[in-house]
């Protein structure tokens, strides 16, 4: 895909660009996201919060490439996913974001490593830019090194982990191979307290490490200021105003 | 797409006790269609071996397959029967190399007796030209012998020099005995795989010596001849049941057949073995076919569990299949993954199935001869065998497309957070 090399090389370049998009549901009457302008630079965090049901899950969706937009434009690295195939949004989405669920991340009957390893499997890409340092096992070991999780359990099935040392092995998975655009929906309200905080810890330090740029989601307003940007998606979503007016909280 | 492979074989291991009985189900429907099909052309090889070397079946006129299943396989009995002058008439003609006469009607324990001359072992052959040899003993020669096909002596237990006695008549409840002539078992043949192993074989005299007391199926009172005094007594029999005929030329077959037809002495018919072989087959091929049909039939409802277990599944791998998509499968790779799965637990199941068949035929070989008198042998596998196989496969395989689709269009609707 050489078509996806050049951008990423300017140094302070947009990651992801959203300008004047809408996208509703099938079926629904009136948009659920209408937004007129979002950036996203290289090595960014953006904490984004809001009420459930205010589009959120959309929204993600719509910057990994999944839901493509009615109208607008959504660019990841400057290009339009909308201008994309199925199989080429695929492609590009393994070879430049990386995600990271509420919980239940990873196939449980592979070890620790091999979920790690995942994105390098799928993606020459991933792979390639793994191998930058030494080869995808060391960089997959190096991050979990780096997100604190003890080598004793690298080999181990995934589902004898904790929720919060799975959340970590997710990810380290997110970030091997150095991808653009780290995407983590809600990914500690399976946490308590002193595990939220240490993975958050971790996570913006690999994150800043590996410049990758992070779009956060969370309820958890609290933990808005470890970020370098927030934004209330309510604020910046014109279709969840109206959403907000026509259903009184 | 070796790491596809790998994925797909660690996340089967992880479902492998649901998968386990797929593969089951696979492989019993494997094990009978193949089954079925073994035991179809096995049944068809010994059916027609049953006779061979034989030109004419001769008889009174009947039904063409009748005659040949009373004279043959025992099974059913002649309205009529053809007299000791055709008989000697039918050794006369020029064509005619030899006649061996058969006289059917007796039974012990079940097992049709044969009454025939010395030139039976001589003459008549089964399978691919394979004359009768005896395993022990010898033909019969002495009035009161006996030679028994394999199974009868291996089911009753008799070895040479038993004393046996007939019963009038066929069937396992008789209520006549010949108790007062016994027979000696002088020798035990070869198994044959034909209906020769389930006859007991004595000379045609004897089987004339047992009945000169008896009138109208049941013993004359007041007249006994007891076996001592048949000495003087001539023992050739008046008629026969049927007679099988070896031309010296067989591209006569047809004129001594028409010869025989218009023989004016009495109503007579011949037939040519193969032919009426043949209509007979045609007869069971119905059946046959009915249990092929049933067998694909089973094969459709195992492959269509194979998609309800396939499917049902799926929605518990909706987790699964998002987290792969999240981790960047693409969407051809789920769609791969699940139809690798579906290629291995097919393969997984067919060979089992394969192996299951062999293995069974092994086992129940013996049990099926005994019982009924059916020979399975294990071979290589035929070329009806293999494109049952293949066709397993490939039907298995297109059957698991299924899921893959549907597993493609939750996949679609799902994004990368799958609504659970």
């Amino acid at each position: 895909m050489p078509a996806w090399r050049g951008p990423s090389d300017v140094a302070v370049s947009s990651v992801l660009a959203i300008e004047a998009l809408r996208f509703g549901w099938p079926g629904a009457a009136s948009p659920c996201i209408d937004i007129e302008r979002l950036d996203v630079v290289a090595g960014e965090t953006v904490f984004l919060h809001g009420p459930s049901g205010c589009g959120k899950s959309t929204l993600l969706s719509l910057m990994a490439g999944v839901l493509v937009a009615d109208a607008g434009r959504v660019a990841l690295l400057g290009h339009d996913w909308a201008a994309l195939s199925g199989a080429a949004r695929d492609r590009c989405r393994v070879a430049h974001v990386g995600y990271i669920f509420q919980q239940f991340n990873l196939l449980p009957y592979l070890s620790v490593l091999d979920n790690v390893l995942l994105p390098c499997r799928f993606s020459p890409r991933r792979r390639a830019q793994a191998s930058q340092e030494g080869s995808p096992l060391t960089q997959a070991e190096a991050l979990l090194d780096g997100m604190g999780l003890e080598p004793s359990l690298w080999r181990r099935p995934a589902m004898k982990l904790s929720v919060g040392q799975q959340q970590r092995v997710a990810a380290a998975r997110a970030l091997i191979g150095r991808p653009e655009l780290v995407i983590a929906d809600e990914p500690t309200s399976a946490l308590d307290e002193a595990h939220r905080d240490a993975f958050l810890d971790v996570l913006l330090d690999a994150c800043a490490a590996h410049r990758s740029a992070l779009v956060f989601v969370s309820h958890d307003r609290r933990l808005a200021a470890r970020f370098q940007r927030e934004l209330r998606l309510p604020a910046i979503n014109r279709a969840a105003l109206t959403i907000e007016a026509g259903y009184p909280a | 797409m070796s790491a596809l492979f790998a994925i797909a074989w660690r996340s089967a291991w992880n479902r492998r006790f649901t998968l386990v009985l797929t593969v089951l189900s696979i492989a019993l429907s494997a094990v009978l269609l193949l089954g079925v099909e073994r035991i179809r052309t096995q049944l068809r090889d010994s059916f027609s071996s049953a006779v061979s070397g034989t030109d004419l079946i001769v008889g009174a006129r009947t039904g063409s397959t009748q005659l040949l299943l009373y004279a043959v396989f025992r099974i059913g009995a002649a309205t009529n029967n053809m007299s000791w002058r055709s008989v000697q008439a039918l050794s006369a003609h020029e064509g005619v190399d030899w006649v061996v006469p058969l006289s059917l009607g007796d039974s012990h324990r079940g097992f049709a007796v044969l009454a025939t001359t010395p030139d039976y072992f001589a003459h008549f052959h089964y399978g691919d030209r394979q004359p009768l040899t005896l395993r022990e003993g010898k033909p019969f020669d002495a009035l009161f012998d006996a030679v028994l096909g394999a199974e009868v002596a291996e089911r009753l237990g008799y070895r040479v020099g038993q004393r046996i006695t007939l019963a009038h008549g066929t069937g396992e409840l008789t209520v006549a005995e010949h108790a007062d002539k016994p027979f000696t078992v002088v020798g035990i043949l070869a198994r044959t795989g034909t209906p020769i192993d389930r006859t007991v074989h004595i000379g045609l005299q004897a089987m004339e010596a047992i009945h000169l007391d008896w009138r109208g199926g049941a013993p004359m009172p007041g007249l006994r001849v007891p076996a001592a005094e048949l000495g003087g007594v001539d023992l050739t029999p008046k008629s026969v049941t049927a007679a099988l005929v070896g031309l010296k030329n067989r591209a006569a077959v047809f004129g001594v057949q028409r010869w025989v037809s218009t023989y004016t002495g009495e109503p007579l018919m011949a037939v040519l073995p193969g032919v009426a072989l043949d209509e007979l087959w045609g007869v069971i091929g119905v059946g046959e076919n009915a249990l092929l049909a049933m067998s694909a039939l089973v094969a459709l409802v195992s492959l269509a569990g194979l998609v309800a277990v396939v499917l049902a599944g799926l929605d518990q791998r909706r987790r699964e299949l998002a987290v792969l998509r999240a981790a960047g499968a693409g969407l051809r790779h789920v769609m791969a993954l699940l139809a690798i799965e579906g290629a291995l637990v097919t393969l997984a199941g067919v060979l089992l199935g394969a192996a299951m068949a062999a293995l069974g035929i092994a086992l129940l070989a013996p049990w099926l001869q005994a019982r009924f008198g059916l020979t399975l042998t294990l071979s290589a596998p035929t070329a009806n065998e293999g494109l049952l196989v293949v066709s397993l496969l490939v039907a298995g395989w297109l059957a698991s497309l299924l899921p893959a689709l549907r597993a493609y269009r939750l996949s679609l609707a799902d994004g990368l957070s799958p609504r659970l």
